[in-house]
């Protein structure tokens, strides 16, 4: 596992190549967690026929470094890789994926949920929708600061919803 | 002194991907963000207070009280979508 723990870039991946990598030489591997999220043909009621995913290029490798700085700190993992794409994706191309690798279950779980619910708010991408209806930006969700919250990290990412008068 | 501030996704679509501006010592994020508004048109209608807007300086999110330097890199976004 002495390849690079993040990479953002344009061409698609094979997790299971990734999952081999990371644990290859590791003989304390017990467990390996993965997560690849992907391309919906609907969202919040709107089909979709592509999509576009822009990043802050630096910025982007710096945050995710440091969520698995964290995710080390926080649990005992041996080792984790984070892919994600940027550019034009289709209807159910892979988006992302983070794989984490330790000893027994239980943390590779966590590690890996842990990340995904960093990066969901801390990351800077942001996609944007192709639909029938023309182009729209995708909204934050207050469910994803919900779920880092569970974790001790306050996000503010999701703009607060303003009640109704 | 001079900032370099960087716009993305939306508020990129409306001012561009960024400048070099000139601000005053000691300025915050917020103040920037204000100097910004004060050009009225399309800056002042994204970046409009009470309208979500996240800021990172040098790369690493910050709030609006942050005190930007001389050379800093200063971005303004949407909230992050990815995942």
């Amino acid at each position: 596992m002495a390849g690079p723990r993040v990479t953002v870039q344009t061409a698609d991946f094979d997790l299971a190549a990734e999952a081999a990598a990371l644990r290859a030489g590791d003989g304390g591997v017990g467990a390996v967690a993965a997560f690849i999220g992907t391309v919906r043909d609907r969202n919040d009621g709107h089909g979709i026929d592509s999509m576009e995913l822009e990043h802050y290029p630096g910025m982007t490798e710096r945050a995710i470094e440091a969520m698995i700085d964290e995710a080390q700190r926080r649990f005992a993992i041996r080792g984790a890789r984070v892919i994600h794409r940027v550019g034009l994706l289709q209807r159910q191309d892979q988006i992302m994926m983070v794989a984490v690798t330790s000893a027994h279950r239980g943390e590779a779980f966590q590690a890996c949920e842990f990340l995904m619910d960093y990066l969901k708010t801390q990351a800077p991408f942001w996609k944007k929708e192709h639909t029938p209806e023309g182009a729209r930006w995708v909204d934050a969700r207050s469910s994803d600061d919900a779920a880092i919250a569970r974790w001790g990290i306050t996000a503010g990412n999701a703009p607060p919803v303003v009640p109704d008068p | 002194m001079k900032v370099r501030v960087r716009f993305f996704a939306s508020i990129r679509e409306a001012l561009g991907a960024g400048e070099g501006i000139d601000v005053d010592a000691g300025a915050t994020v917020g103040a920037v963000r204000d100097a910004l508004i004060a050009r009225g048109g399309a800056h002042a209608a994204v970046l409009a207070r009470g309208r979500a807007l996240r800021c990172a300086l040098d790369q690493v999110l910050c709030e609006e009280t942050a005190t930007v330097a001389d050379g800093s890199e200063l971005a303004f976004f949407p909230p992050v979508t990815g995942g």
